[in-house]
């Protein structure tokens, strides 16, 4: 069977055979413009909305006193927990943060030693979960009892190895190898261009990183780190296993004692929803900052 | 050789070399600049312009051959009869009296048209800020962007860029400007304003080696015109000289192709 030709597979499309439509027909201007109608939407909003009812009924209706919910939120205990939780995610951060642009910057920098102490650096701390590493810098003493600095100071390490410093030690040296692989994206994410006009009014590498390159990289560095921040709130209840008294270890020294487990464990679940809340929307103000110049049309 | 007179060149290079890989870039380049001079590099590209005024920049480092900048040798410090590579802290310095202007502006984002100009005296010649802006708002002034100083480069067009960037290089008091195809990236109606703020910046006497494919611009305000190709430089002339009779071969279908 031969192939249609072109001309015999395409209507014939000639404009003396289209009948012009009328002028009325192109005067549709005031007409009024019907948007479409999205029902898959409402129908799944419905359905949503009531399967929550019925989790919402299921928790209210359940073996739950929620009395002691609201009687334990304030709870000094609890406050105090949620306190140690807030200042360890906070130092072991911005410790994280420190280690991290330090080590990025090592793993591009042209000496070859500090990159490859950097790499090792991100390898080690990679790997070990992070629970393993609050253990081993709270049982540090088991392999250095004393640390000392020949005519600076002598102490034993069970007195300086508190649970803060080890939960310090342990969640911020970890956080600092994440980082640094953020802060190294966020540093190659900038143009050579940059670098390169940087170069040409005479920066040295260090100004030209602090003045040039930095701003521009914490745009793409933000919301990953904002979310590690996020992340690391919730990962100081790790340090309970070392007996830091953060949020959840608090709650569960309560719940030992009145067994009221669920309900202790809502109100650290609030406090955590709270505390996200907030960082979530101050992260929001960070990256508006950080857009400066960028995002012209927000201005 | 020529001894060092009062009037030594701003530029000398001799026998510049440049690989990159297997691609030979510059094949022992040779070229004095005087002080005041306009020079245009113009050719084919790939022929190692750009590499050239990179390499005056200390933004490639060279593979043989040496560069003087006002009788300093760039690079290197010479000790004996044995020539180590300088430090980042000194290339910086030897940078500041070099500005460069890019095919791309390369305007810092985040900074606004002032803020670029400032960031070099002040952040590099450690001059008080209040002076600094001062003179960034002369500079600005002096490329018709007087009233663009608290914008930042997203709001400015190609042309406009482009002149902040030249005003960002004049805000170091350089001795010597370098143009690497500034009009390269920019829509034809503003190439104007910018070959404009350049044929200014001529008459003030700025010492400049510019890159370009404009042969208009080249002929009205090049003292010396530069031919490269494959590395080398062919032939170099007086502008009109060279543009309205070339002597080689080359230079001769390089222009006419870019003529047609």
């Amino acid at each position: 069977m031969r192939a249609p030709t072109l001309s015999q597979a395409m209507p014939q499309a000639s404009p003396a055979t289209e009948p012009a439509l009328d002028a009325d027909a192109y005067r549709i201007a005031h007409y009024t413009i019907v948007p479409q109608r999205h029902y898959g939407r409402i129908v799944a909003a419905v359905l949503i909305l009531g399967a929550l009812a019925a989790i919402i009924r299921a928790f209210a209706v359940g073996d739950i006193e929620w009395r002691y919910v609201g009687l334990f939120l304030t709870a000094p205990a609890i406050l105090a927990g949620l306190v140690n939780t807030i200042a360890l995610a906070v130092c072991a951060m911005a410790l994280g943060i420190v280690l991290g642009v330090l080590f990025a910057v090592m793993r591009l920098s042209k000496n070859p030693v500090l990159s490859t102490v950097a790499k090792l650096y991100v390898w080690l701390f990679r790997a070990a979960p992070a629970l393993l590493q609050l253990l081993i810098w709270f049982n540090l003493a088991l392999i250095f009892p004393r640390i000392a600095f020949p005519g600076l100071f002598d102490v034993r390490t069970v007195d300086v190895m508190t649970p803060f410093v080890a939960g310090l030690l342990g969640l911020g040296i970890q956080q600092g190898a994440y980082t640094s692989e953020v802060v190294r994206a966020g540093l190659q994410s900038v143009d050579q261009g940059q670098y390169e006009a940087a170069q040409a009014i005479g920066m040295t590498r260090l100004r030209m990183l602090r003045r040039i390159v930095m701003p521009q990289a914490m745009r793409v560095i933000v919301p990953p780190v904002g979310n590690e921040f996020i992340g690391m709130i919730k990962l100081t209840s790790l340090a309970s296993v070392i007996q830091y008294s953060e949020m959840l270890h608090a709650a569960q020294t309560i719940y030992y004692a009145n067994s009221r487990v669920l309900e202790l464990l809502f109100v650290a679940s609030i406090w955590y929803l709270i505390v996200v809340s907030v960082l979530s929307f101050g992260q929001g103000f960070v990256e508006r900052h950080f857009a400066r110049g960028v995002a012209a049309d927000r201005r | 050789m020529s001894t060092a007179t009062p009037s030594a060149p701003i530029v000398r290079a001799i026998d510049v070399c440049k690989r990159f890989g297997n691609f030979e870039a510059l094949k022992a380049v040779s070229l004095d600049v005087n002080a005041g001079e306009v020079v245009c590099i113009i050719g084919p590209s790939g022929s190692g312009k750009s590499t050239l005024l990179r390499c005056i920049n200390q933004l490639e480092r060279m593979d043989g051959g040496a560069i003087w900048i006002n009788s300093e040798l760039i690079g290197y410090r010479r000790e004996g009869s044995r020539l180590h590579h300088l430090k980042d802290r000194e290339i910086a310095r030897q940078r500041r009296s070099v500005g460069m202007v890019f095919q791309r502006f390369n305007l810092f984002p985040h900074l606004t048209a002032l803020g670029n100009i400032v960031e070099g005296p002040v952040q590099v010649l450690k001059e008080p800020p209040k002076q600094a802006e001062e003179r960034g708002r002369a500079l600005l002034a002096q490329v018709g962007l007087a009233d663009k100083e608290r914008s930042y480069p997203s709001e400015l067009s190609g042309g406009q860029q482009q002149r902040v960037a030249i005003a960002r290089g004049l805000a170091m008091r350089p001795q010597l400007m370098l143009f690497d195809e500034p009009t390269s990236a920019l829509d034809p109606e503003l190439v104007g304003d910018v070959l404009s703020v350049m044929k200014q910046l001529a008459v003030t006497g700025m010492t400049m080696i510019v890159v370009t494919h404009e042969l208009g611009f080249a002929r009205d305000v090049a003292d010396r015109i530069v031919f490269m190709d494959q590395g080398e430089i062919i032939e170099t002339g007086p502008a009109r000289e060279l543009l309205s009779a070339p002597g080689k071969k080359r230079t001769q279908d390089f222009i006419a192709a870019v003529r047609a």
